[in-house]
């Protein structure tokens, strides 16, 4: 069988050069076949209609979705250009986040009722999720009060609180940067004293281009849904 | 005669005050800063988009504008015939006010600070106690239609700044904020909250219906949307103090 898609490949490549020396390079990338597999392991050098099933072809090709995604759309948080620090010290823009499913929720270290509730929520969600997809989720945690949480602070956070390991980031931004970012999530906040905010208790997800595709509302609601549009991002 | 882009701007003296809704210590203090005189007009608009395309109707992205993004605009760079030169901008969103202001060094005003030089009337810096002044504020509201005038068409204030109130309704920098003074609770997931009685509770004046129907409106706004009677101006820091 692999054979004879070895050779349908070789003939429409021949076939290609013959006519278009451009769509070669192009289509010998990605190959498309049938999701139903209708007519086997048959391969498509061009997206279009299974002539069986009629269902559209899917690319089949790992790498080849992969360079695909490479691709910022409309609707991605990596359209934002603000910088941010980590706990960790390094200076980042959101764009470098790209790649695993975001889990996201806005905080502030000196609050005292509703982070500390977030914080466990976000801890819930990581903890229900499988083992096998724990590379592929980062959970970030965004401070709305910059003055306050500096690197240093966030990171004496992460360990208080024991969300310090490889899979946890903290960004402290600049005032207009998280004013932005929480336009983004229609998310609201204000200062309210020098040390407190009130804001919306939103937790967002991200798939790995950086769109959004779930907000759980509240604190301490049942994140069953918020799991599985998490496990959802990270097989498609 | 203006002759670069840079809208004129005048400084306004910084302060106390109390806002409608506020901070639990309720006074807020107000640095010195300078503030555009006029809303930013279609003519300045078109010149910002002719040198940053990517604010230009096709070319926006669904993260940053709506459908209705300059939605009256004959083309990209061309407005329709009843919309003038010299009247304020409007439909447009949240960042591209905000970029706009960057552009020009600038930035979009706080809250506290339009509120704080919107409460002037041409003769009284805090003139929120005048009968007149919240019923001219109130009569505007309900007119229709008034951001088809030019810039300038209603009265010069205190500071020397025009059209805060009588044109369009004007974008600011931390408009999301929230309505309530205590910790965060799921009370403030429901943008209805703006709309009824709980909300109005920690208001400081409850006669002010003026200023608490622009805290509702902007509470009601997300970052993406535009409006027809939206538009806005900047401000910037006085470094000069």
């Amino acid at each position: 069988m692999k054979q004879l898609t070895y050779i349908l490949l070789i003939v429409t490549v021949t076939l290609f050069v013959s006519c278009d020396k451009k769509a070669v390079k192009e289509s010998s990338k990605v190959e498309y076949q049938c999701p139903m597999k209708c007519e086997g392991e048959k391969v498509y050098s061009e997206k279009g209609i299974c002539p069986v099933c009629e269902m559209d072809l899917k690319s089949n090709s790992r790498k080849a979705s992969k360079v695909i995604s490479d691709e910022i759309s409309d609707e991605s948080i990596f359209n934002l250009t603000s910088n941010w620090n980590t706990e960790e010290g390094k200076s980042i823009t959101l764009k470098e986040l790209k790649g695993k499913t975001l889990v996201m929720v806005m905080i502030y270290t000196t609050c005292k009722a509703a982070c500390p509730r977030l914080t466990a929520d976000m801890r819930n969600i990581e903890g229900k999720i499988p083992a096998e997809y724990k590379k592929d989720i980062q959970y970030v945690l965004v401070s709305i009060d910059p003055k306050n949480d500096t690197p240093k602070r966030l990171k004496e956070f992460a360990i208080e609180n024991y969300i310090d390991g490889e899979e946890w980031t903290f960004l402290q931004g600049t005032e207009i940067g998280i004013r932005e970012f929480s336009n983004v999530l229609a998310l609201k906040y204000k200062q309210i004293s020098p040390l407190d905010f009130s804001h919306s208790n939103i937790i967002s997800v991200f798939n790995p281009q950086g769109e959004l595709v779930h907000q759980q509302e509240g604190l301490g609601v049942d994140n069953k849904e918020t799991i599985t549009k998490i496990i959802e991002t990270v097989q498609k | 005669m203006i002759t670069n882009c840079q809208s004129k701007m005048v400084p306004i003296k910084g302060g106390n005050y109390i806002p409608l809704y506020g901070r639990d210590s309720m006074k807020v203090s107000i640095n010195d800063f300078l503030m555009d005189v006029y809303p930013v007009t279609n003519k300045e608009y078109l010149a910002f988009i002719k040198k940053h395309p990517k604010w230009q109707r096709s070319k926006t992205i669904k993260l940053f504008v709506d459908g209705s993004y300059l939605r009256e605009w004959k083309t990209d760079t061309t407005l329709n015939v009843n919309q003038k030169l010299k009247s304020p901008v409007t439909q447009v969103s949240w960042f591209a006010a905000k970029s706009y202001c960057e552009s020009q060094g600038k930035r979009l005003p706080t809250v506290d600070e339009w509120e704080y030089v919107a409460m002037a009337n041409k003769t009284m810096p805090d003139a929120r106690k005048e009968e007149a002044y919240n019923q001219f504020i109130l009569g505007w509201y309900e007119k229709p239609k008034t951001f088809n005038q030019t810039i300038g068409s209603t009265f010069r204030n205190y500071w020397r700044v025009y059209d805060l109130h009588g044109l369009v309704w004007e974008w600011t920098s931390d408009f999301n904020s929230v309505l309530i003074s205590g910790e965060s609770r799921k009370d403030v997931d429901k943008d209805s909250n703006l709309f009824c009685g709980s909300a109005a509770i920690n208001a400081t004046d409850l006669m002010n219906y003026a200023a608490f129907m622009r805290y509702a409106i902007r509470g009601s706004l997300k970052a993406r949307y535009s409006m027809r009677n939206l538009g806005f101006r900047c401000v910037k820091d006085d470094k000069t103090n």
